[in-house]
């Protein structure tokens, strides 16, 4: 991914280092906006991450990638944060679309929260929306990955359920899988 | 076929849930968050109410025509005959301490979910029938009619708890919401709404004992495979004894155990322990089964299925009981079986005939669960143990949710463990004993069918095994219960790769030397030994 290309301009670079926290925060609103209100307010109140894995596991994964985006897009890394947000994400009533929506949705609020410096200073987002577009492209794979395992999973939960008995029958079968 | 969507439609993403009330939000059935329904011939099998074949997904649910009057008539009878529930019905003072303390709360962000809300969707109806201000204030006072979308709400919701009773500890005024979902279960199998997987193993147990169906012969056969099994491993022939007569003790594992693997490997370990100590026991092929899908179908099917474990053991005149390691089994023995089934005064106050203990707080149940009975043996030196066999293993431990809360078993499963591995940790102190996170499949909610619910609702306990598999490599996440057995390994699969899952007894098999046993190569699982000396990775 790191491909030279797409560097971000130092210029670019120090206004989304010094502005991270708040556009972080921003971010980190919008997938909670995805939740009914109730579960948001959870999610962002409660810092406790074993009384709150999903709210804790978003906002450390989030942190993580918006590093990797100013950094450098270290494969293993993007892959682990994207992993575990969308993992989560997966299970839960989302579409698709809904599940992965957020790494768009920083756009959006890039270009709120730096909309006066766009403006004024003709500051360019174009490396760090190309950027944006390898994550979602890897979202793809790994939201399908999570949900092919989810099948494959309840297909193992059967076949365990039943190969004691049926070994104890004399009707092993061997899955050509 | 189905229809396309139009471009404009496919581009109308929306990233908000709907903003309408809890009251007003109806459910929606899709696939992967709901259980199916029963099948007819289940319900006919124990003679529950308006068998039909249907779907829950299907607009028609099939019910009889006066189905409100019997739903309502039901809890008019209930909340006389349960004090409990008339309390629980109007004690709540909505503080929101249980709120964020539900596992499906936490994995799914839902807030009917929240305990509160679950109770509130019973509460709802009860407050428009049964209490005045209900009847004259309606929704101003919190009460709603009972309509069809209601009805399809319960089953949702109530067959998405799981009954672990993790919100009762926070709740200061006591309210147990898992008695309120077993009230509002036994409600709506008066109008034939059970689930499939709930109703099939009890429509089973009532036929053969256990769960599977499986009858007499084949039960006796899949024992002695572990005992072949065995007697590959240690060269030592262990020989159970199936209903015999007289013998001192009867033993009850759940079926898991005896059918499914990792539970299996639980069975060799009990078996190869009793050998040991030469203990003078008998299985029964009736009482072939601990668990009691009863209890999540209504209090008098509970009965029903358990009367055999107290009828085995008069029939073949055991002193004592001695229980496997099984979850919601314990809650039935701990907190119903004795004024259920009992008195159980053929039976004595169990005395491990091995180290002379009385187990005094089973002088009522007559019951003893396993790990009292081994960490009893372990403690008074009786069985010898290397611990270097399960040295290639960094083991944690999960407190089953009924074993935890309903009987306080904290400290025995871990004195075990640490007896029969060296490589122990524990997990966060708000994830384990009273506040342990449930497995999120227990109650009879299982299913493969269920399986993308199941991983949400189990996302806390696996998040806290990620943490001390990332901070110590844990690599064997032990409990003491047979759906924990039979759910877990598809759990951390998605959760937390490179944990596997044992019983408890499972370990102690592999840790136990026995007398006269051929020098060992494999574990139970047929893995290769650790070597000796080379630590966690000898096994490798």
């Amino acid at each position: 991914m790191k491909d030279g290309k797409n560097n971000i301009l130092p210029g670019t670079h120090e206004i989304l280092t010094q502005r991270k926290s708040a556009i972080l925060q921003k971010w980190y609103q919008r997938i909670l906006d995805s939740y009914p209100a109730e579960a948001a307010r959870f999610f962002k109140e409660e810092q406790d991450r074993f009384a709150n894995p999903v709210g804790t596991t978003i906002y450390q994964a989030l942190e993580g990638l918006y590093e990797e985006i100013l950094q450098g897009m270290e494969a293993g890394r993007v892959r682990a944060c994207l992993d575990s947000i969308i993992r989560i994400r997966a299970v839960q009533d989302f579409s698709p679309s809904q599940a992965i929506a957020f790494i768009f949705q920083l756009k959006h609020v890039l270009k709120e929260e730096l909309a006066g410096e766009i403006r004024e200073k003709g500051l360019s987002l174009e490396a760090v929306e190309a950027r944006l577009e390898d994550l979602a492209l890897l979202a793809f794979d790994i939201y399908m990955q999570c949900r092919e395992q989810l099948w494959e999973l309840k297909v193992m939960e059967i076949k365990n359920r039943t190969a004691r008995i049926l070994e104890r029958a004399n009707l092993t079968i061997n899955f050509p899988y | 076929m189905a229809s396309l969507p139009k471009p404009d439609e496919l581009l109308a993403i929306n990233y908000k849930p709907p903003r309408t009330g809890w009251m007003d939000t109806p459910v929606k059935f899709r696939r992967g968050t709901y259980l199916y329904g029963a099948k007819p011939k289940n319900l006919e099998a124990v003679g529950l109410p308006n068998p039909r074949e249907w779907s829950p997904e299907e607009e028609d649910w099939k019910l009889p025509e006066n189905w409100q009057e019997i739903i309502l008539e039901g809890l008019r009878e209930r909340l006389g005959r349960f004090r409990s529930l008339q309390i629980f019905m109007d004690a709540c003072v909505r503080c929101g301490a249980c709120a964020d303390k539900c596992h499906f709360f936490i994995g799914t962000g839902d807030p009917k979910n929240m305990p509160v809300l679950r109770a509130e969707l019973l509460r709802s109806v009860y407050r428009k029938d049964f209490t005045t201000a209900g009847k004259l204030l309606g929704k101003l006072f919190g009460a709603r009619e009972l309509t069809l979308d209601v009805l399809k709400e319960w089953y949702y919701y109530f067959f998405q708890c799981t009954e672990c009773r993790r919100c009762s500890v926070f709740c200061p005024f006591g309210i147990d919401t898992a008695e309120i979902t077993m009230i509002a279960r036994e409600l709506l199998n008066l109008v034939g709404c059970n689930i499939d997987w709930i109703a099939a193993p009890v429509a089973n147990c009532y036929r053969t004992g256990n769960h599977v169906g499986i009858e007499p012969h084949a039960f006796k056969d899949m024992v002695e495979f572990c005992v072949d099994e065995i007697e590959n491993i240690t060269g030592i022939r262990v020989e159970p004894t199936f209903n015999r007569k007289g013998a001192e003790i009867l033993f009850i594992a759940p079926s898991g155990d005896v059918f499914a693997d990792p539970g299996t490997y639980t069975l060799m370990g009990y078996l190869m322990l009793f050998h040991e100590i030469g203990l003078d026991y008998t299985f029964s092929t009736y009482a072939s089964e601990g668990g009691n899908f009863g209890m999540f179908t209504s209090h008098e099917m509970m009965k029903r299925l358990n009367a055999k474990m107290y009828a085995e053991a008069k029939r073949l005149g055991v002193k004592w009981i001695l229980g496997g390691e099984c979850g919601h089994m314990w809650r039935v023995i701990n907190q119903y079986m004795d004024t259920m089934n009992g008195p159980a005064d053929f039976l004595e106050e169990p005395v491990s005939p091995i180290t002379g203990t009385k187990f005094e707080n089973a002088r009522s149940t007559k019951m003893v669960h396993i790990v009292e009975f081994t960490a009893d043996l372990i403690r008074h030196n009786k069985i010898k143990l290397d611990p270097s066999r399960n040295d290639h293993l960094k083991v944690t431990f999960h407190d089953s949710c009924n074993p935890a809360r309903a009987m306080g078993l904290f400290e025995e499963p871990r004195y075990i463990l640490k007896n029969v591995c060296r490589n122990f940790y524990e997990m966060p102190e708000n994830t384990i004993r009273e506040q342990t996170f449930c497995c999120g499949s227990g109650s009879g909610l299982n299913s493969d069918e269920y399986m993308e619910m199941r991983m949400r609702g189990g996302f806390p306990r696996a998040n806290a095994v990620k943490y001390v598999r990332d901070k110590y490599g844990v690599n064997m996440l032990a409990c003491i219960c047979a759906v924990d057995r039979a759910v877990f390994p598809a759990l951390m699969d998605y959760w937390v790769p490179g944990v596997a899952v044992a019983g408890v007894h499972e370990l102690v098999g592999n840790a136990l030397v026995m007398t006269g046993e051929t020098e060992r190569e494999t574990n139970l699982r047929g893995e290769p030994l650790p070597v000796k000396g080379k630590g966690e990775n000898g096994g490798e």
